[in-house]
């Protein structure tokens, strides 16, 4: 009996194809491998011979230019480009982060929407995502930007809302709060929510009064809310605001949102939410119209079958096109240099690279951030896929 | 496969046979014919990674190269009034424009012999390094960092300083009024980095807006989103031209750095800098020889020793270079000496109308100097 590694008799190794297969394979991969390598040569030897420094020295020098938004401490006359690095970094997490969420949102709507029976709703919807999804996002996000700007008052007329925030084309202004003991408040925010989240829990698999699903919401909404506020003022710890103050050209102090940010996260918004539409609104039509007719006789409200039986199956065909708009919209931000807002593209790839003039090095990590985003984006997304998907029995 | 060797045709059966491989002599042959095979791919890859290798170094001789091409490739602004700009017909104007026009005359005799490449602030070194381009003229600040990472610099054809502009309405008439100002800059530029620096010494606050290009800077000041605009002075008085209500705003005094702009070769190739370079001063003793492009037919006949050097009536030097003996003559008939060129593009026949200032020879109280030809 021949066993799976030897080749059929008189058959020499070399004419057996599996032995061929095996062969070719090391073989494309040693050319690949070989390719890589003259490449990565080609490109040292031509750096070399024109004098361009190589390296990552350059990470640890001041870098000496201004960065408009920053979440981490960071001054042009100390700060190092790697630093400067770090920040442009979180300047992209942020906006990826709220734009995913939020167009997360706005294209569920949509997308339910898109399929309302509602004559007016259904065409507006159909308006939205065939004229949004059709324009260059990079074309959308230059009328966003002068949108703002021109929408917004000079910085002399600002818009004063109730609680000290100040609005105008600078961006913004809101107070920010000072915590006196942080860690104090931290603790019994998050101890409120842990405890919202464990009564709500349980109460999901209670009937009669606490089965209700509003009663329930209430309740763990006020566990969550007034808890905290009644802890903090028995204890009497306040929390004071660093108030924006109206200098004389700008405002200072205060949490600012700058009109880039805002511009951008609508473009990326609005943008991908079109997409999410699309794929939201092929989600639900996956699910057959006998499942609604099916729960509709069983007794189930119109919300209930959208809930019970709809979505969960709808989601095994949303989530992977919908993994690749999340991936979109992340790589998608790096058109922020366009407007102004200092994402790791405008900050790393643009000002470092050319302040260094070490491009080969700047891109390449560039790069690699971009994958890493898009590659962990996919992972957690594909484990969310893992649980909602179809088991087969 | 079939028909790769007379003897193959014959087996050609037993290649459809399911029982592959018994027939030890079809086999035989067929590795034969693998064989050969194989060394054609090998050959092949060898001459792709040869081919692939030449690619991608930069060839050391310039000025062949592009004898050969038959063009010169220069790396321009594309945006910016006075220095390098197309018009709507797509010709192309400016300083640094004609800079290229008079080295495609000095080499083609021919000054139209020039493909212009609008570079960007972060691209431009890029596109010089690869061989993109061959000269960068793109109102470029001569700094050391740059010279020591492979560029060379070639001298100066405009003496510039960073300034900035503001609104009138703002009541500002200093830049030391810009405590806490926003201001909108581009990026990749030493523009970005002396604004910082300025602010520092002077104990400033500062919000800088970046873009990524001059223009949108300056449609974001337009629109209010800064107080201040700021980039070198010549740039500033070609920007604000393009300002919807120009005489709103006004530029103030103070020139915060030293920005010496002028053409840049990439390093490695000597023949090529001295050329580049000696453009320049040829431009310039034409000028102070009082060579320019309506007298030298005449100036031929001059006596003049420096004037016979210079348009190569009297020595060599152009072939010293590797060029030809009437290399000025034919940059100042199809270009003009240094200071035609500054009235044309920035100076009193232009729009901008800049004074020549620092960039007056030194024989007039600016420091415009060249070494001279001999």
């Amino acid at each position: 009996m021949a066993r799976p590694w030897e080749s059929a008799p008189g058959v020499p190794f070399y004419r057996d194809p599996k032995y061929r297969g095996i062969a070719l394979q090391i073989g494309v991969c040693a050319a690949l491998a070989y390719l890589a390598y003259i490449a990565i040569q080609i490109a040292a030897d031509n750096l070399a011979r024109s004098h361009v420094a190589s390296g990552f020295g350059f990470w640890n020098v001041t870098a000496g230019f201004d960065i408009s938004q920053t979440l981490i401490d960071y001054s042009p006359q100390s700060s190092t480009y790697g630093r400067a690095f770090w920040v442009g970094l979180l300047n992209t997490l942020v906006v990826a982060a709220v734009g995913i969420v939020l167009a997360t949102i706005l294209g569920f709507a949509i997308g339910v929407a898109r399929l309302s029976r509602n004559y007016l709703v259904e065409r507006l919807a159909t308006c939205y995502v065939e004229s949004i999804r059709n324009v260059p996002l990079l074309l959308q996000l230059l009328f966003w930007y002068n949108a703002v700007l021109n929408a917004l008052p000079g910085f002399a007329a600002s818009f004063v809302l109730p609680g000290g925030v100040l609005l105008n084309n600078r961006g913004l202004f809101l107070p920010r709060p000072l915590f006196g003991d942080g860690a104090q408040i931290f603790a019994v925010l998050a101890g409120a929510v842990l405890l919202a989240v464990i009564f709500n829990r349980i109460m999901r698999r209670r009937k009669g009064f606490w089965g209700a699903i509003g009663i329930r919401a209430a309740f763990t909404l006020a566990i969550a809310v007034a808890l905290p506020v009644i802890v903090l003022s028995v204890t009497g710890t306040r929390i004071a605001f660093d108030y924006p103050q109206v200098s004389r050209f700008n405002v200072r102090g205060g949490l600012e949102v700058l009109p880039e940010f805002v511009a951008l996260l609508l473009g990326l918004v609005v943008y991908t939410a079109a997409f999410i539409a699309e794929v939201v609104r092929a989600g639900l039509m996956s699910v057959s119209r006998g499942q609604t007719e099916a729960a509709l006789a069983l007794g189930l409200t119109r919300l209930q079958t959208l809930r019970l039986i709809v979505i969960p199956q709808a989601m095994r065909v949303i989530i992977p096109p919908l993994t690749s708009q999340y991936l979109n919209l992340t790589k998608n931000s790096s058109l922020a240099v366009a407007i102004g807002y200092p994402d790791l593209v405008q900050v790393f790839a643009g000002t470092v690279a050319n302040q260094t003039n070490q491009p080969v090095e700047v891109i390449v990590i560039t790069m690699l951030v971009y994958l890493s985003f898009s590659l962990s984006t996919s992972l957690v997304m594909n484990i969310y896929n893992a649980r909602y998907a179809l088991v087969e029995r | 496969m079939a028909g790769t060797s007379p003897a193959a045709t014959k087996w050609d059966a037993k290649e459809f046979s399911p029982r592959y491989g018994q027939d030890f002599r079809a086999g035989a042959n067929r590795v034969k014919i693998r064989r050969f095979k194989m060394r054609q791919i090998a050959q092949a890859l060898c001459a792709a990674a040869v081919a692939f290798a030449a690619a991608g170094s930069v060839d050391a001789a310039t000025l062949d190269t592009v004898k050969q091409r038959g063009v010169l490739n220069c790396g321009a602004n594309g945006t910016l009034p006075g220095f390098g700009l197309p018009d709507s017909q797509g010709n192309w104007t400016g300083l640094d424009v004609d800079f290229c026009r008079a080295v495609a005359a000095a080499i083609f005799n021919d000054a139209a012999k020039v493909k212009f490449i609008p570079t960007t602030a972060s691209n431009r070194f890029a596109a010089l390094q690869t061989g993109d381009i061959d000269v960068l003229a793109r109102n470029t600040t001569w700094t050391l960092s740059r010279d020591a990472q492979g560029l060379n610099a070639t001298g100066v054809n405009y003496y510039d300083g960073q300034g900035f502009i503001v609104r009138k309405a703002l009541k500002v008439n200093s830049a030391l009024g810009l405590n806490d100002a926003a201001i909108c800059v581009q990026q990749g530029t030493t523009t970005e980095l002396n604004l910082a620096d300025y602010f520092r010494a002077n104990r400033m606050r500062l919000k800088t807006v970046t873009f990524a290009t001059l223009d949108e800077a300056l449609k974001a000041y337009e629109t209010n989103r800064c107080d201040a605009f700021t980039t070198d002075a010549s740039g500033l008085y070609g920007s604000r031209l393009k300002l919807a209500k120009a005489d709103d705003h006004v530029v103030l005094p103070e020139i915060i750095s030293k920005e010496p702009l002028g053409p840049f070769v990439r390093q490695g190739d000597d023949q090529w800098f001295d050329i580049v370079k000696w453009v320049h001063f040829a431009m310039l003793n034409a000028e102070e020889l009082n060579v320019n492009q309506k007298n030298v037919e005449e100036q031929m006949k001059s006596q003049n020793p420096e004037i016979k050097r210079l348009l190569g009536t009297e020595g060599n030097f152009g072939e010293q270079l590797g060029l030809t003996k009437d290399w000025v003559y034919r940059i100042v008939k199809l270009v003009g000496n240094y200071g035609e060129v500054f009235d044309r593009n920035v100076g009193q026949g232009s729009p901008l109308k800049i004074a020549r200032g620092l960039n007056a020879l030194w024989t007039k109280g600016g420091i415009q100097y060249a070494p001279p030809i001999r």
